[in-house]
């Protein structure tokens, strides 16, 4: 009854258009922005920001980066962790050997060269579709950590090859406690987020599901895929490269190429599957999922009583659990955790009739 | 933050009620959060470093803790994973039921890596044994980073003098060869410039070959170091890569006792697998392994003998990983002990223990009352120097154990010393820290 249209009439095409037609669906999505943006930071604590909500935002917006390809425009890619580190280590050289570049500018330059390297390693899907194409992204995952490590420039000739955060300073304003780390993140992910809505709704956007569902199909109708492809790539790229330079400099602070290897790809590519594939929504849910329930389950097992269950043992439950909990939840819905949420929408909007 | 002003209330309530109703709990605990991992690919380092260090704890409790001060700790799981470290460096950072956290001891360059500049901004000891950022050996650009005993600098200097003493001086080592087996990690290629520099100074012939991560098939190296015939061959490897090398040599018919190991390469859990191959191969070590003792035996006497002892399976008491633990937690009481004697006898915070941490000495005399003479090498740190020691003994795997086959073989560390701070400096640019004045530093 809360949750209903009656009432709301759309006068214009514009308001006919707007992604959320309803005027309950703005108010909670205002006050959910408006509690992250100036409620959060004030009730926050150490542990929340730096070990919950920054992974959370980064890892949402990596799986935003490869929703936009795969579930977006259908190319399938296991190369997101590698595009997240040239990202990471690109704005790390654009802050270190350009004086005085503002923080934001060496994100987005790193952005753009992750974008150049995902349109390199998407030329063959112009060729190749499918589980194939996993091939040549699986290529970026190995081939872009092994130049990172192998040639000590990238990282200032760092003796153990890894990269360090630069001062996080926004315009004079020091953001590097937790509060202002998550701020940055934050910040980031919503300007990221409102951009891949825009874009998905775009003309390109809709290009992208058309070949997505059937290319040849998408070729006929004048669709040039080679552009929607690589366009889906780059932009994709870009994403993840933004993600990656949040994932090293406002969440570790300090990270080795190894830390982008291919189990980060696969947990980006499982934040998708269980989120929602082609959602924007299901990122943010899948993150979630990810992040938070084995925090939670890990919380619970630490309040047993100590040497119950011995200490490994327990790990491995935890492990058990999460593993079943996925399972129950692609078996309840295959199309992920936004379908479910979608669902619960639709029946809110009857309620209290049935649906 | 509200937080820290709830803990001081309830401090004062605790005080207060405690003052007043027995006094038991009026001394309080002083803390350790444990990043420990007991599952995953690295479980045999982190249940023996772990199960070592707390039962070190339970054994220091059992007799009275530190000055009153009994010890408390808890476990986060990290399975050697960065992120899981960071989040349990987060949820452990605040202390215990009002006891306040000493040091973390994560044992991983990655975590040790993401948890650095967070450990400096919370104040808070990150100790890396044996390990960690070569450069962090310069507390005047990282105050609270303590790479105790041996950096990666000074093992590979001390195995180069070790190789020295074995060829008859450091002069004859000129055109010699070695050749130095990596893994293909940070880690690994840590030592590979110092190793160059070393190679320039005492022109000896270095060839450094890298196996890929984890180093299950080292066939190709192996045949290149047939060729090369090196003298030497030094072997920085981790996990599997350690057996898989010994094997491989003997497949090749490279003499095993030519091999050294460093200090990942130096375990029980390195040797043994590689069964016959592995009789004679070389390793240094910073502490022994073996249960002779005493403070081993206290350990066995009052923890395990109890039936507390941390360990799984009893037979690993003694070991290489649960030594170091043992070590470790010797390390971190001993800094508890001394920062007490500036600060008083009750729990502290970790810039306190930070300061006992930096004024740790350890000398023979002291190392004695411990029962840990030859056990941990003598330590003496200061504000520019958080590493302390430097020096390591070589041990040889007989086929069932490690026999200790040298004294302490010292790194040369002034040669080191400036490579350090050449680091150090370049990190401090980069970072915009400016590095503390050591000559005021009481």
């Amino acid at each position: 009854m809360l949750y209903t249209e009656a009432g709301q009439f759309s006068t214009t095409y514009r308001a006919d258009r707007r992604v959320f037609r309803l005027r309950q669906d703005r108010i909670a999505l205002g006050t959910l922005l408006a509690f992250a943006v100036a409620v959060v930071p004030l009730i926050g604590n150490d542990y929340w920001f730096s070990a919950i909500l920054i992974p959370f935002l980064v890892l949402s917006l990596a799986g935003l980066g490869l929703n936009l390809l795969t579930g977006y425009a259908g190319q399938l890619s296991l190369g997101s962790a590698a595009f997240m580190a040239a990202g990471a280590f690109a704005a790390y050289n654009f802050n270190l050997r350009i004086e005085g570049l503002p923080l934001l500018v060496s994100f987005g330059l790193g952005g753009l060269v992750a974008a150049l390297l995902s349109i390199v390693f998407g030329l063959p899907s112009l060729r190749i579709k499918g589980f194939y194409l996993i091939v040549s992204t699986l290529a970026a995952q190995f081939l872009i950590p092994w130049v990172l490590v192998k040639f000590g420039w990238f990282s200032n000739f760092n003796a153990s090859g890894v990269i360090t955060a630069p001062p996080l300073e926004i315009a004079g304003y020091d953001l590097s406690s937790p509060g202002g780390r998550y701020l940055l993140t934050l910040a980031v992910v919503i300007a990221l987020a409102w951009l891949a809505s825009n874009i998905v709704r775009s003309e390109l956007g809709r290009n992208w599901m058309a070949v997505r569902d059937m290319d040849t199909a998408a070729a006929v109708i004048g669709i040039s895929l080679p552009k929607a492809k690589l366009l889906a790539f780059g932009i994709s790229g870009f994403y993840l490269g933004i993600a990656g330079s949040l994932w090293a400099f406002t969440y570790l602070g300090t990270v080795e190429p190894h830390g982008f290897d291919l189990a980060r790809s696969f947990q980006v590519l499982f934040i998708i599957i269980i989120g929602g594939m082609g959602s924007i929504l299901g990122n943010f849910l899948g993150a979630a999922f990810i992040v938070l329930f084995p925090l939670l389950l890990s919380n619970l097992a630490a309040l047993l009583p100590v040497g119950l269950i011995d200490a490994g043992q327990l790990e491995n439950i935890q492990k058990m659990v999460f593993g079943a909990l996925i399972i129950a939840f692609l078996i309840r819905e295959p199309d992920g955790l936004a379908r479910l949420w979608q669902q619960f929408r639709a029946r809110a909007r009857r309620w209290p009739l049935r649906y | 933050m509200s937080n820290r002003n709830i803990f001081r209330k309830s401090l004062l309530a605790a005080l207060v009620f405690g003052g007043v109703s027995s006094g038991a709990h009026a001394a309080g605990e002083q803390y350790f959060p444990l990043q420990s991992y007991r599952i995953g690919p690295y479980a045999a380092g982190g249940t023996g470093f772990f199960g070592g260090f707390i039962d070190y704890l339970q054994y220091v409790n059992a007799n009275g803790g530190v000055n009153g001060v009994k010890l408390t700790w808890s476990e986060c799981e990290t399975e050697y994973v960065v992120e899981k470290g960071v989040e349990c460096y987060e949820r452990l950072k605040k202390g215990l039921n009002g006891a306040p956290a000493a040091a973390t001891n994560p044992l991983s360059v990655g975590i040790a890596y993401a948890t650095l500049d967070r450990s400096t901004a919370d104040k808070l000891p990150l100790i890396t044994i044996n390990h960690g950022r070569t450069d962090s050996t310069d507390g005047s650009v990282f105050p609270y980073a303590f790479p105790l005993q041996l950096n990666p600098y000074s093992e590979v200097s001390a195995i180069v003098n070790y190789i020295g003493q074995q060829v008859g001086g450091l002069d004859k080592l000129s055109g010699r060869k070695i050749v130095t087996l990596y893994h293909g990690s940070p880690y690994g290629k840590e030592t590979s410039e110092v190793l160059q520099k070393l190679a320039d100074k005492y022109k000896f012939e270095l060839t450094l070959l890298e196996v890929p991560h984890p180093g299950n098939e080292q066939q190709s190296q192996w045949l290149n170091i047939r060729k090369i015939k090196p003298d030497y061959v030094i072997l920085r490897g981790w996990g599997v890569m350690n057996p898989v090398a010994l094997k491989t040599a003997q497949k090749v018919g490279f003499p095993v006792d030519r091999i050294i190991g460093n200090i990942w390469s130096n375990s029980e859990e390195d040797a043994a697998p590689a069964g016959a191959a592995a009789k004679g191969f070389v390793s240094i070590t910073t502490h022994p392994s073996g249960t002779a003792f005493p403070v081993l035996q206290g350990i066995r006497k009052d923890v395990v003998d109890a039936g507390k002892g941390n360990l799984a399976d009893p037979k690993r008491f003694g070991t290489v990983y649960y030594n170091l633990g043992v070590v470790n937690g010797i390390l971190n009481v001993e800094a508890v002990r001394i920062a007490q004697a500036k600060f008083g006898n009750k729990p502290l915070s970790g810039e306190q223990v930070r300061w006992g941490f930096e004024n740790l000495r350890l000398d023979d005399k002291r190392l004695k009352e411990l029962g840990a003479l030859g056990l941990v090498q003598p330590l003496r740190l200061s504000c520019a120097d958080h590493e302390g020691g430097g020096a390591v003994r070589f041990q040889q795997w007989d086929g069932q154990q490690w026999k200790l086959i040298s004294e302490w073989v010292q790194a040369d560390r002034g040669f080191l010393r400036p490579i350090i701070e050449a680091s150090a400096q370049k990190y401090a640019k980069e970072k915009g820290i400016s590095p503390r004045d050591c000559a005021k530093e009481s």
